[in-house]
Formats: structure tokens, sequence, C-alpha cells
């Protein structure tokens, strides 16, 4: 904390800088009672954009109240909403600055997520890595996540804060839905103080064991909200990573209406549990199935934990076809490389598609002809064959395998041939 | 200073030689007849073959060194190069002033040479120049002018008379007595010495350096024992560690994939990649991970490729090795693998920059590629692109086989939008390396870009998912997420260095970096 005897002797930094360290920048601010405004700028990019660094130094500063201090910035390429945000936090670790930010120019703000939209593959960047966030939409993940818990250092979660919340309104994350995974409360409530104003489409809470931790995060979105004038809903995915939030999935998942989906965290719960995670994941095996089935019976998407292995994208497709075969409709990924195995094997085949668009088709001609009984060709389907067609025509038609022309086509076709299981399930 | 067809301000006299200023692509056709050595006497010659001299100072006295001279060198063993310094230096302690060292590449190995240029011993380079040496040419302290070269301008620059050799040292990993040498073995083993070949052959002198001699005949020979004067043992002509490229590993950055994989779905798509193509990329992280990808694609589709170009890694000798191309014409080896496959294979063959490069012949062979897939520093909105400077003026890198690789079917660029903040996609290049007539695509994370002239590569991936956009789309969107356009490079009217086309017609003028 900055007082008077001792203003012009301290130095608070923020950010990070040192060979390795690319599109971050280190700001060491010392602040001064008197002397306005000095800025030292040792930049990479100096030659190109020197002059409009030091323009943004200052106006940053005047927005934070700052009038007199000597600032220094050594810069590894740092884009603009990264410089603010490092000065804005070196500015506050001094103590100044308070109830003031200063907020980038924002992107224009993505049409709003529906509860129910595709969430096969949710990718993790740390908070605190810049570097990261720029380029992340083009790998074309379902949901990217800012991540200010697991990823981001203890000492450094006040920096990654501010810079996630400069994130969420300067970087354009494309058809991407904006998550954020605060830390556990109460820290995480700090966190929604700084990011819920920037309004991200979904907030993963960490370590969930009661409902109760989720009434309070929906509560303290609504209190920051309405002091912003937002009434646009942000979404909550509360993550269970102990054996007590497992036993407990039905009630957490019944917790709030803001509620979209389930997932699990199978590094802490095989932690919890005392076990080792096995590729095959046998230990995680009822916790999983439990999930899915608290998630399904409230009508929330299930979704599975990360592969870790980045290496081994064929073990990270098989777990995730088991993922899929267990009804879960999605997992996280800590490499954009992961992104495409994962979509691909939450995909349906080529054969399911078509056979469900068939039964699909013999359901709408029954209802279009008033009959109460669907049937493809002689045999009758049963309702929850229907369903399940329904459901997956409806899910690959978001993932763009089926079109308008795809279905018309399943009318004029044939009865599929009869199999096995298309009977009897009821 | 005129202004050149390209709009380039460039000098008309370079180092006391008259210049011609560039006229466009095919436009300039100069007559004549080309250089060659001098006649010599095999009287003059061991008869036994021995042409062994104890040192380099020996061999460098024999050749007649004097002030003045150009000494050639080559580039094969890369940053392991220790022959290149050698004999600099040793000219040095001959009391020797004023040479030009013409390389066909330099590296941060030879940074030394800033202390012989400040003694006085070395004029000037002509030749790539980046790190140290670049800096110290830009900030304008080399007396002489740079002159910049692709590897064919090189050989033609040479058969010429443009630049006349005085004394090739030649760094061969195996060598016989008598100066027959090639590169792919020995302990230091290179693979192709094809960017000697010309020194060898036009040179008034040659020097031979080897630390792996072998009782004649030396074979295969790539460099004729009949062109050399000398041959010289010593106990290692580099440091084989830093002799395979530093560069030759596939990317890891999910960035940089994603545009090999553009490149790869690109060449599939638009239907380059059909039996019997060809194609050609370099050794940087995003060219090998194009190869990985199509290499996928290619067995996909059960295509096979006539010839592959290296630049040569393991990943185009497993594409050798699997049958998905009948040949490799190996321009360069950058890594064991490839040394390997060179020295054993004989559908691995060597080049040389008159097979595959010099524009002053009858024909080249890297017009007959398909498509080839390059880097760039910068590229302009009307596709002129660069690839010698840095943004900000300071020399980068040497132009390699770039210009020369222009000419292939489909030229293709891969390139990250932009670098540390820094776009790459620009209003105009610092310096013009490359004219936009012969640049096809310019392929990025945010979408690729294909050259209007190409209205046939247009049709042709109509209807794919390939993320096909205006070039002055890509740089809206990457100059809003840099802050805007980045300031001017600050430049004097002073001149340090030009950049000579693939005829020999100068393109463009390195200018003094303000400091």
């Amino acid at each position: 904390m900055v007082t008077a005897a001792n203003i012009n002797t301290l130095t608070f930094e923020a950010g990070h800088s040192g060979p390795g360290v690319r599109s971050d920048c280190r700001v060491a601010f010392m602040p001064r009672s008197a002397g306005g405004i000095d800025i030292e700028l040792q930049s990479k990019v100096a030659a190109y954009y020197g002059d409009s660094i030091l323009t943004q130094a200052r106006e940053v500063l005047a927005d934070l109240g700052v009038e007199h201090a000597r600032v220094m910035i050594e810069d590894a390429g740092a884009l603009s909403f990264v410089i603010s945000a490092r000065i804005e936090a070196a500015v506050r670790r001094a103590g100044l600055g308070e109830g003031r930010r200063s907020l980038p120019e924002p992107v224009a703000l993505p049409a709003a997520s529906p509860r129910d939209r595709l969430r096969r593959s949710r990718l993790y960047l740390p908070g605190s890595e810049p570097k990261y966030f720029i380029n992340a939409a083009l790998h074309a993940p379902d949901t990217i996540i800012l991540d200010l818990e697991d990823a981001v250092h203890p000492a450094e979660k006040d920096a990654a804060r501010v810079l996630v919340r400069n994130a969420l309104r300067a970087v354009d994350f494309g058809n991407c839905e904006r998550m954020v995974r605060i830390n556990q409360l109460p820290l995480g409530l700090a966190d929604l103080d700084e990011v819920v104003p920037e309004s991200p489409d979904l907030i993963l809470l960490p370590k969930t064991e009661h409902p109760e931790q989720v009434t309070e995060v929906e509560q303290r979105i609504a209190r920051v909200q309405s002091r912003c004038g937002i009434k646009r809903d942000i979404w909550l995915l509360p993550i269970l990573e102990t054996a007590l939030g497992i036993e407990n999935a039905w009630a957490i998942a019944t917790a709030s209406p803001h509620n979209v989906a389930l997932t699990i965290g199978l590094e802490d719960y095989t932690a919890d549990l005392g076990v080792a995670k096995t590729a095959v994941g046998t230990e995680s095996l009822y916790a999983r199935t439990r999930l899915v089935n608290a998630a399904r019976a409230a009508g929330l998407q299930a979704n599975d934990s990360v592969y870790g292995d980045v290496g081994d994208l064929e073990g990270l497709a098989e777990w995730a076809r088991n993922a899929r075969a267990l009804g879960f409709e999605g997992m996280g990924c800590v490499h954009p490389l992961q992104i495409a195995v994962i979509h691909e094997a939450f995909a349906p085949a080529p054969w399911e598609i078509e056979r469900a668009l068939r039964i699909v088709a013999a359901f709408e001609d029954a209802q279009a002809r008033g009959l109460g009984v669907v049937s493809l060709g002689s045999k009758m389907i049963d309702a929850p064959v229907v369903q399940r067609a329904l459901k997956l025509v409806q899910r690959a038609e978001r993932m763009g395998m089926v079109t308008p022309e795809m279905r018309a086509a399943a009318v004029a076709q044939k009865p599929a041939p009869k199999t096995a299981s298309e009977g009897g399930e009821g | 200073m005129p202004t050149n067809a390209a709009g380039r301000v460039v000098p008309t006299n370079v180092n006391g030689t008259p210049q011609r200023p560039y006229a466009g692509v095919n436009n300039d056709h100069p007559q004549g007849r080309t250089a060659a050595a001098p006649i010599r006497s095999a009287a003059d010659y061991p008869m036994n073959g021995d042409k062994r001299v104890p040192d380099l100072e020996t061999a460098l006295r024999q050749c007649g060194l004097s002030d003045g001279m150009t000494i050639s060198t080559h580039h094969h063993l890369r940053d392991g190069d220790r022959v290149a310094l050698w004999a600099l230096q040793a000219a040095a302690k001959m009391g020797v002033h004023d040479l030009m060292w013409f390389p066909s590449a330099s590296f941060p190995a030879h940074a030394p040479v800033i202390e012989l240029m400040e003694s006085g011993n070395v004029h000037h380079i002509e030749g790539s120049m980046n790190g140290p040496l670049g800096d110290y040419c830009t900030q304008g302290r080399m007396r002489g002018l740079g002159v910049l070269r692709s590897h064919g301008g090189r050989w033609q620059a040479i058969q010429d008379g443009e630049v006349h050799i005085d004394i090739a040292v030649i760094a061969a990993p195996t060598a016989d007595q008598f100066g027959n040498a090639n590169g792919s073995h020995g302990p230091s083993a290179c693979g192709s010495l094809g960017f000697a070949l010309a020194d060898s052959m036009y040179a008034d002198r040659v020097i031979v350096v080897t630390d792996n001699q072998v009782e004649f005949p030396c074979v295969p020979w790539q460099i004729q024992g009949n062109n050399v004067d000398y041959v010289v043992p010593v106990d290692s002509i580099g440091d084989p560690a830093k002799i395979v490229s530093g560069t030759t590993q596939i990317t890891r950055s999910p960035d940089r994939l994603l545009i090999a994989q553009y490149v790869a779905r690109f060449v599939r798509d638009a239907g380059i990649m059909r039996p019997g193509f060809s194609f050609q990329a370099g050794a940087g992280g995003i060219a090998l991970a194009f190869v990985d990808y199509l290499r996928r694609y290619m067995k996909q589709s059960g295509v096979r490729a006539r010839f592959v170009r290296g630049g040569s890694t393991r990943y185009l000798v497993e594409l050798l090795n699997e049958g998905l191309t009948d040949y490799i014409l190996d321009g360069q080896t950058f890594d064991l693998d490839a040394v390997r496959s060179i020295a054993n294979d004989p559908r691995h063959i060597p080049t040389s920059p008159f097979t595959s490069y010099n524009y002053h012949g009858k024909g080249f062979f890297n017009s007959l590629v398909d498509v080839v897939v390059l880097g760039a520093t910068e590229v302009d909105v009307n596709f002129n692109a660069n690839v010698v400077t840095h943004s900000d003026g300071r020399l980068l890198h040497g132009i390699g086989g770039w210009q020369n690789c222009l000419f292939a079917g489909c030229t293709v660029l891969a390139v990250p939008s932009f670098r540390d903040r820094i776009p790459v996609i620009v209003d105009q290049v610092t310096t013009l390396t490359g004219p936009g007539e012969l640049i096809d695509v310019v392929a990025t994370e945010r979408g690729i870009a294909i050259n209007p002239r190409r209205k046939d590569l247009l049709d042709a991936v109509q209807g794919s998912s390939l993320p096909i956009r205006p070039i002055q789309a890509i740089q809206r969107d990457v100059e809003k997420i840099c802050g805007g356009k980045p300031q001017k490079p600050r430049l004097t009217e002073k001149p340090v260095a030009v950049v000579k086309w693939v005829d020999g017609t100068v393109l463009d003028t390195v200018w003094q970096v303000r400091t």
C-alpha cells in the first residue's frame, strides 16, 4: 500500500517479461507524489507501435486517476488490451485506482448463447497467458474457457482477473461460446465482480459440492448484472470434482434454472478417491455415469472431463467415443489439436444419421397423416426410438451434418433394413 | 537514382559495377557469352594427382591471394561451418585487405567477419546477411554495398561474369587427394554440395578443405577434382551438431499447424494434387507440417508424386520410402535422415542451382514444379513480398532459392497474419523481394487469399470449405487486432544493399536504418 512516507520508493509490478515471453508485457509502476508521468518503454515492436503504446499508457493511467508516477514497460509484442490490463493490475497492486477501470475498446458483443447450444469441445486457456487468447477461436472449439482457477498461480489471480475481463471485452472469439472458470468461492465472487459486466456466456464453478454454491454464484451474478443494467442470461456449469460433489449431483443440477450442463474434473476426483487416473477410466465410471444420469434427469447436458495427454490423439478419440456412448455430449480439451478429434468422436456416424433420418421421415409422415403409429415399411417403430432419432437428427443438423436436402431425400427413400435393436425398446 | 519497373528507386552502380534496373518479369534479355575459368595446364599440377597442402594459409598463398580479391564460400554446413571464417581470418593474418566475401549464405557463426570488416581486411559481403551481420550492414557500417541474390541468381552472376571469384574455398565432408569431393559421406556429412558447384567451375582458383580424406576415387563426386587446385586436410570442417538446420521440426504451434493444414487442403481441393504432380516445401515448421498433411491426403487419395523438391528432410525421405514420390531432387539437405538417404538411395538426387534455379540457362526445373510453399516476412495487398528485411528495414535473412521458386506453377506463401503484433500483410512491402504477379496464394491462419490474377485457382476452389478471403479483408482484421497500421520504418536515404532479381537486374534497395 502506498503511503505518504513510502510513495516515492515502492515499485509494483504486473505481467511477464524475459526469454520465451511473447504477446505480454511487464509493467513496473512507481507511484510518486509529484513530477507527473514518466514512461520508459522497451518494446520488441517499438519501431512499429512505440508511439501508440506510450499514448495508450498515459490514457490508462489517466483513467485510473494516476497523476504522478514512473512507469517502465518491457513489452514483448503485447496487444493493447494486454498492456491496459498489466498497467491496471500494477496500479491496483499499489492500492491506487480504487473503484476505477480502464476498459479497452470493445468488439461487438456476440449474440447470446442458447442454453442448449452444441458444447462438444470446451478449450481451456490459462487466464494469465494472453498469447493464447487471440487465435483460439480460429481452431473452432464450441466454447472457450478463460481459466482463472487451476491455470493461474495464486499470486497472479488479481492480474489474471483484469486480463480476462479485458479479453472478454476486446477479443473477438468468433462463434465460440465465451466461458470463464472462476476460482473456488469465496475468491470466485471477486472474479464475478470483474467479469460479469463483460457478459461472458457461461460461468464454470469449480469443485462444486453443494447446491448452495450454485445459488451463491447465481445471486452474485444477478447483483452485478442489476448494478450494470444487464439483462442477458449468463449460464452456469458446475464442475463436480469430489466424491461429495458426485453424490450431490442431482441437487446441484437442479439448484438453478441457469444451469445448462454438468461436468466432472477427473484429476481432483481421482485424487479425492485416492486412486490413480487410468487411460480407460474404470475408476471414474461410477462418477461419470451418475453425473450423466443426474444431468439428463435435470434436463442438462453432460460434459466429460479433459484428456490430459495432448500427444495421444488416438487415446483421446477412444476416450471421447466411449464418453459419447455413456451419454456425454462433449468434453474439455487442453490443446487446439484435440478439438477436431473430439468433434469427430462426438459426431454421429453416417449410418446412424441415415437411419435416424428415415425414422424421422416416417414419424413426420405419420404426424401429417394423423396416424398414432409410426411405421417404416412393414415395421412399427416405438416412440423412444423415434425420440432418439429426432434428437440425433437435431444434433447432426447443428453440427452441419444434416441438410434440408438430406431430410427431403430421406422421405423419398425406402424403409431402412430391419435391425435387432429397433424393436422392443420402450 | 532511377525508379525501376517495380516502382523502386535503385542505384545504377553497385561496388563499381554498372547495373540494369529491374525491367519486369521476363523482360530483361541480355546477350553475350558466359564467363569461364582460365585455361590451366595439367603440367602445372602433380601428375600423381596429390594436390594436398598442409594448411589453408599455404593454399591461399599459393593461389596468389592479394588485396581486393573475391573469396567465395558455401553454406551447406550452415551454422556449423568453420571453414569460411578460417579462410577469411587466414587471409587477414596474411595482411590482405579489401576482400569481397561471396558466401552462398551466412550464419550467426560468421559474425566475427564484422571484426574483419572493421579492420579493413574484408571490404564488403555479397550474400545473405542476418543477425549481427545484417545489423552491421543496415546500420550503414559496411564500406561496400551488400548484394543479395537468390541461389539461382548467384549462379547467374558467376556465369555471366557479374561476379568474378578469385578463390573458392569449399568445405567438403569427403574428398580425395585429387580434389573430387562430395557432401554425403564422412563425419561432417551435409548432403548435397550443389551451391559450391558454380564456384568450383568458374573460380580462378579452388581450394577443397576436408576432414575426411579418402583414397582416389572419391565417389560419387559432386565437385570434380579437375576443377580443384589444392586440397587441405583438417581435423574438422565444422560442428556436426549445428550442420543440421534448426528448423527441421514440424511446428508445434496450433496456429501454424492450421496454416499448414489450410495449404495442404488448398493443394488437394484446387486439384493440384493429382497423379504425377510435384511440389516443393522448405524446412520451416509450417512447410514441414504441410508435407505431413499433404502426405495424409495423398495416401487417402492414392496419389503419387513424380518428384518432390528439397530442402530435404526426413519427411520427404518418408514420402520416398512409402512410395508416394518417385524422386527427391535435392538442393540442400537439412537433417541426418536426409543425409543418409542421399548417400544411399539413387532416387534421392543431389542437384545444383544450375539445374534447378538458374534463369540464364535453357530453362530450369523449378518452373516444372506444380506447387511451392514458401515463407515471407511481409506481403502487400498486391501480393508483392519481402523475405530479406524486417518491416523496420533491418536485414533478416537471405533470399535462398525463394525468388527462383516463384516460377513454380502455383506459389503459396504460408505465413502467420501477424508476428508479435507486427502485421505481415501491409500496404507496401519494406523491401521488394518477389513481384506480386508471381505470387499466387497467401495462406494465413485467418484465411487464404488468392491473387485475383489466378482466376483458375479461384474457380478451382469454388465450393470448397476453405476460408478463401480477399487479402484486404485479412489485412483489415489484423490491423484491428494489432491496433492500427504500424509506423513506417525509420530509414535514411543511404543505400546499404541491393536486392537482385533472378536475371541480374536490381529489384530493390535496402536503405540504412536510422538508429
